[in-house]
């Protein structure tokens, strides 16, 4: 194998990754900048995170994004769960061709259509925007992507387990709590990160679903840096960065771990 | 065993008539509470776009005049059929500027797929053709970037490709250029943009059906005297197709709607029907036209879409 990944290969690679890599790099080195100007480097500095932390509306809006992300990416998990064993295990229902429609839609939907749908909606109901308003829009749109990462895992996964825990006497409630669940959590986990990650990003959806004293923290980068680019924008933006990492950095690891854990199991079972 | 016997005893009873309609009730409720909830916050707000569209500017809040009214029952429901008014379709029509937007939104979406494809094959091909150890890694490094913020992403290009920007004082200190470059707020910076925020979706699909490809046709075609280019354009690229078609409409059907990139690295001179939507919404405070809007880019890419459920539906057919 070694022999066919040729220079041109490892080239292209190194070109790509540099291309994906060195804008995050750059935004992350300047937060460090001592002058206000982004692009002029003046000496290392942290004190754009102090006046970061005095910055009363993007705390508040740190705050609303966070509530935000937390509820609409748990109820997003539950949602979009059981769409995905809606999917894998009961193919034939009236209406399923429109149920997948839904599912697989809202993934490539460009966001002024689901914002300003879900807007309209709102009005037509006559809720008040606000809070309650951004969290019911996020839940929609990502627990599609829930659905996606979850239902990828329950195709692949071993059916005759469940078979066994029901030949066993297992009602299909615990069968599925006992045996489905934990062998679909490591997807769901990522599923629940990236409704999380998707919400924590989300500018276009909020700002059509949001009202007054809901203001997110993408909104609220997004006015600033309309107003210019200062080294702020791109502390906030760093730890954002920082917060997505560590993130999955032990999603990772704690995925690892289980795998690892798995493989002992079996053997250990293997040899018993 | 005793044990085992005794509590499987009553679970063969479990196919009693009241358990088989708890089964029924519980599948019935997996089904029904996702289904409930996409028709109503998916499909339900569509049906409202369409007929806010129809509806007259009004200035007032809600700022349209409300067309169908059910309250009216059926007859007063039929007379506001015959009400429908399809001004704010005319005015589309009228005003060159959303027609070109929509024209354009389309040119720049068809060439930035092209331009992520070029960037992204050599990527993927690379991936797909590395050491089986160090591929788990590299597929971990391309998906990365899509956990950070799409926002920050686009906001880093500001600083690159300003005229006082990183990339022109790269370019002047090593004398390529004496002036500066004038890339951001034109349609150049919003290639850019679209092409490094939706690199990952092309590179995802593409090594998946190129690490599924089994090489040794290719080296069979070159055993046989076939150049690599000539195998490359035989073998393997037709059969990365799937792969292709798969990240060519995860970057298009997006890319024409898109709002943050054309907004943020194409400034104000630049038309795209996102944008649009978005003044026609939040600056004119027009939401029947801004619907009228959002039906056509919806009409525009419904067959796109329609191939994308295809290609999802396969896909999942083949996992099964």
């Amino acid at each position: 194998m070694n022999s066919t990944w040729s220079r041109f290969n490892i080239t292209s690679i190194a070109l790509g990754f540099a291309f994906l890599y060195l804008p995050i790099v750059l935004l992350i080195v300047f937060s460090f900048n001592e002058s206000k100007l982004v692009t002029v480097w003046g000496g290392f500095s942290t004190k754009w995170y102090v006046s970061l932390f005095h910055n009363q509306g993007l705390m508040d809006a740190t705050w609303v994004t966070a509530r935000v992300g937390v509820i609409s990416a748990t109820v997003a998990t539950v949602l979009g769960t059981l769409a995905a064993i809606t999917l894998t295990r009961y193919t034939r229902f009236r209406g399923r061709v429109l149920f997948s429609g839904m599912v697989f839609a809202p993934l490539v939907m460009p966001e002024v259509i689901t914002g300003l749908s879900l807007l309209l909606l709102f009005v037509a109901v006559g809720l008040d925007r606000g809070f309650f308003t951004v969290t019911l829009a996020h839940i929609t749109f990502t627990m599609c992507f829930v659905a996606v990462v979850v239902q990828s895992r329950l195709v692949s996964f071993d059916r005759s387990l469940e078979e066994a825990a029901m030949d066993l006497g297992a009602p299909p409630v615990k069968t599925f709590f006992q045996i489905t669940l934990p062998v679909i959590l490591p997807a769901i986990i990522s599923g629940w990160m990236l409704a999380f990650t998707l919400s924590l990003d989300d500018l276009v959806i909020a700002s059509f679903s949001s009202g007054p004293g809901a203001t997110t923290l993408p909104m609220k980068i997004y006015s600033q840096v309309r107003l210019g680019v200062t080294p702020e924008i791109n502390a906030a933006c760093t730890i954002l960065i920082a917060v997505v990492a560590v993130g999955v950095i032990i999603a990772s690891i704690a995925n690892k771990r289980r795998e690892i854990q798995r493989q002992l199991d079996e053997q250990a079972a293997q040899r018993g | 065993m005793a044990d085992i016997a005794a509590t499987a005893a009553p679970s063969t009873q479990t196919t009693t008539l009241p358990a088989r309609l708890a089964k029924g009730f519980v599948n019935r409720l997996v089904i029904i509470i996702p289904y409930l909830w996409l028709l109503f916050f998916f499909l339900v707000p569509f049906i409202i776009v369409f007929k806010i569209s129809l509806s007259q500017t009004a200035i007032s809040m809600p700022p349209y005049t409300p067309v169908l009214d059910f309250s009216d029952g059926i007859s007063g429901f039929l007379a506001g059929f015959r009400e429908l008014n399809f001004d704010n379709y005319t005015w589309l029509t009228q005003d060159a500027l959303y027609f070109n937007a929509y024209v354009t939104s389309l040119v720049i979406a068809a060439i930035s797929t092209m331009l992520t494809l070029i960037v992204g094959y050599p990527i993927a091909y690379g991936m797909a053709r590395a050491p089986a150890t160090i591929r788990p890694t590299l597929l971990m490094l391309v998906i990365l970037p899509f956990w950070t913020s799409f926002l920050i992403r686009v906001y880093a290009w500001i600083g690159i490709l300003k005229p006082e920007g990183l990339l022109n004082q790269l370019l002047m200190s090593l004398h390529i250029i004496s002036q500066p470059l004038v890339i951001l707020n034109t349609y150049t910076a919003i290639f850019i943009g679209i092409v490094y925020s939706y690199l990952p979706f092309m590179v995802l699909p593409l090594y998946s059906s190129l690490e599924k490809m089994d090489y040794s046709l290719v080296e069979a075609a070159e055993d046989l005297g076939c150049p690599p280019i000539g195998a490359f354009w035989k073998i393997t690229f037709p059969l990365s197709l799937p792969g292709v078609v798969a990240g060519c409409l995860l970057v298009f059907i997006p890319a024409v709607g898109e709002f943050v990139i054309p907004d943020l690295l194409g400034g104000s001179q630049t038309l795209m029907i996102g944008k649009t939507l978005w003044n026609e919404f939040f600056s004119n405070r027009d939401w029947p036209v801004s619907s009228a809007v959002a039906v056509i880019l919806l009409l525009v890419l419904t067959i796109p879409i329609m191939f994308f459920q295809q290609a999802q539906a396969k896909a999942q057919e083949q996992g099964r």
